[in-house]
């Protein structure tokens, strides 16, 4: 027994956060400086050569990285735009409607709204893909009885629609998670506010609009900022509904299915290790610089409410 | 009288929305779960309509159980995510439990250190990690996915646990060290049974995205003995594109557990959705 005496070096501390700072360390940490590291080498003859900048360079000039780098950015932020768009208005309302006083059956909506939340990628990949395929039929034949048969084609094959397409199967998946935080935050306005505005002849709409939303405001902050992250670390569904080629004719490419391209390789194209680490080095660029926009812009402007 | 007969319209409306919402929500579902059990032609011919004696069928089962080595992925998903779950648990209590019980110098600054990986995913140290692993001997091995899986729910788990943690009351840690229990043995047995709660929630939130995961299993333990079952299912579906009764069926067979779980610890999520342990 390591009896402490008084005061010295408390091992006991050590002892405890020991295995999670390994881990974390060896697994998370240097891996990710690691990658950032690599992103400023390049392999010359069987060895790695430290080139600055250089790999950045030809992703953002070279033609055969630049066009495909600017691309999958740009479907990468339409992605973004209509989750906020879509689906946080969307979880925003179901999670007005399930926080209404003596609302029956609310257990039952919450649980069910949740179902594809938890389920992979794959299986809701495919299962679209499935549903929108018009060789089985089952969207034109909806279509069809709500009269609307004329507007159907099939998205996910048609560069200009697939990539929206795919948007709204993951807003379809993720709408869960904000209906649930804001749900919650609901939840916690206590009872006196709401009197209050009803006192004052504020329900209804007019309550929701000038009572309830500004206080959920913080919880719609780190919902977009959850959203952000996923977002552009996106990769399972396009893969899974699309390959790793982004198709059709990569419209549906976004930074994630790049970064494995580039990566792995692709047909003809040899992987390559550094341009990878080169791809992860934006990606990680631009979700730190979310990340840094949420916590010194947005977060500090907020007011926090305390109860 | 006026407030009874408008908040019934309301509430007819608000019922309407949420049962449209959850009929979106569940379709995919129930469709690809009914059509698992009916013949091509009843797929096909009827896809709206549950299985009839006329067409039901279990033909897509077969294909699937008799082709892929479904039971072989199924064993190596578990193993993978009740190892990396139990390491979480297990280191992320004791470092919650460090950060919240004792001052020391840097406490805070470990703190940020730990929370930084709650917001920069793991998958873009890919590169390097792969590197790691090929050196270690590690890749395609059970052994790679739990390590990595394990450093990503650490920090979101020490973050909602230590949370807990400063709720433990005091004077029963106190009490137990005027009785002379050591550090260790407060930790596992006052204040461990204690948080079991949120142990619970902080399985669940961790359990999902492991079990869901493609891209590890697809770069980090690709061959057939360490597949787990995302990364078979997705094979398995790419090979059997135009067999529509194995894909529904091998769909529905990966849907069904997770579902069960679901139903099973749906209300444990949910509260510790709800009770604000995800800020």
């Amino acid at each position: 027994m390591a009896a402490a005496p008084k005061r010295p070096f408390r091992w006991h501390i050590s002892v405890f956060l020991a295995p999670a700072l390994l881990v974390y360390t060896a697994i998370m940490i240097l891996p990710l400086a690691g990658t950032l590291q690599l992103s400023l080498f390049r392999n010359i003859n069987q060895s790695q050569v430290f080139v600055g900048l250089e790999n950045f360079r030809m992703l953002f000039g070279d033609p055969n990285w630049s066009v495909n780098f600017w691309n999958a950015l740009r479907n990468n932020v339409w992605f973004f735009v209509i989750h906020m768009l879509v689906q946080n208005p969307i979880g925003v309302l179901l999670a007005a409607l399930l926080s209404s006083p003596r609302l029956r059956f609310s257990a039952f909506y919450r649980t069910a709204i949740f179902v594809p939340t938890i389920l992979s990628f794959v299986i809701v990949g495919f299962a679209w893909k499935l549903i929108l395929s018009p060789l089985w039929g089952v969207a034109p034949h909806m279509m069809d009885l709500v009269g609307l048969k004329s507007l159907f084609t099939p998205w996910l094959g048609k560069a200009q629609y697939a990539l929206t397409a795919l948007s709204l199967i993951s807003v379809w998946q993720f709408v869960g998670i904000p209906m649930m935080l804001i749900y919650a935050a609901l939840l916690s306005i206590p009872e006196e506010v709401i009197e209050a505005a009803e006192c004052d002849g504020i329900t209804g709409m007019a309550q929701f609009w000038k009572i309830k939303l500004p206080l959920i405001l913080p919880s719609i902050g780190i919902i977009s900022i959850l959203t952000f992250v996923g977002n552009f670390n996106a990769f399972d569904l396009i893969y899974t509904a699309q390959g790793a080629l982004a198709g059709p004719n990569y419209s549906t490419d976004i930074l994630g299915t790049f970064l494995y391209r580039a990566f792995f390789g692709f047909q003809l194209q040899v992987g390559d290790p550094n341009m990878g680490a080169a791809i992860a080095t934006m990606m990680f660029l631009i979700i730190l610089g979310g990340v840094c926009v949420y916590l010194f812009l947005v977060q500090t402007r907020l007011r926090r409410y305390q109860f | 009288m006026s407030t009874a007969t408008r908040s019934l319209p309301r509430t007819i409306g608000a019922h309407a929305i949420l049962l449209t919402y959850t009929a979106i929500a569940l379709f995919p579902v129930i469709l690809v779960i009914m059509n698992s059990f009916k013949s091509r032609a009843g797929i096909f011919g009827a896809p709206l309509t549950p299985p009839t004696p006329g067409t039901f069928d279990l033909i897509g089962y077969a294909t699937v159980i008799g082709q892929g080595d479904f039971i072989h992925y199924f064993q190596n998903s578990l193993v993978v995510t009740v190892a990396s779950l139990f390491f979480v648990l297990l280191f992320g209590a004791m470092a919650a439990f460090a950060l919240s019980e004792y001052r020391f110098r840097g406490n805070s600054l470990m703190g940020l250190y730990l929370a930084l990986g709650i917001m920069i995913p793991i998958r873009l140290g890919t590169v390097a990690i792969l590197q790691l692993m090929v050196a270690s001997g590690l890749v395609n091995t059970l052994t790679a996915l739990i390590l990595v899986y394990t450093a990503q729910g650490l920090p979101l788990a020490v973050f909602i646990l230590s949370e807990f943690m400063k709720q433990v009351s005091d004077d029963l840690k106190n009490a137990g060290r005027i009785d002379g229990l050591s550090e260790y043995t407060i930790f596992f047995r006052l204040v461990l049974p204690l948080v079991r709660p949120s142990m619970a929630t902080v399985a669940v939130f961790t359990m999902i995205p492991i079990w869901n995961d493609l891209w590890f299993p697809l770069i980090l333990a690709p061959s057939e003995e360490t597949k787990t079952v995302t990364l078979g299912a997705q094979l398995f579906l790419g090979q059997f594109v135009t067999n529509w009764n194995a894909i529904l069926a091998a769909l529905s067979l990966a849907i069904m557990p997770v579902l069960i779980l679901y139903v099973i610890f749906s209300r444990q999520l949910i509260r510790g959705i709800t009770s604000g342990a995800v800020k």
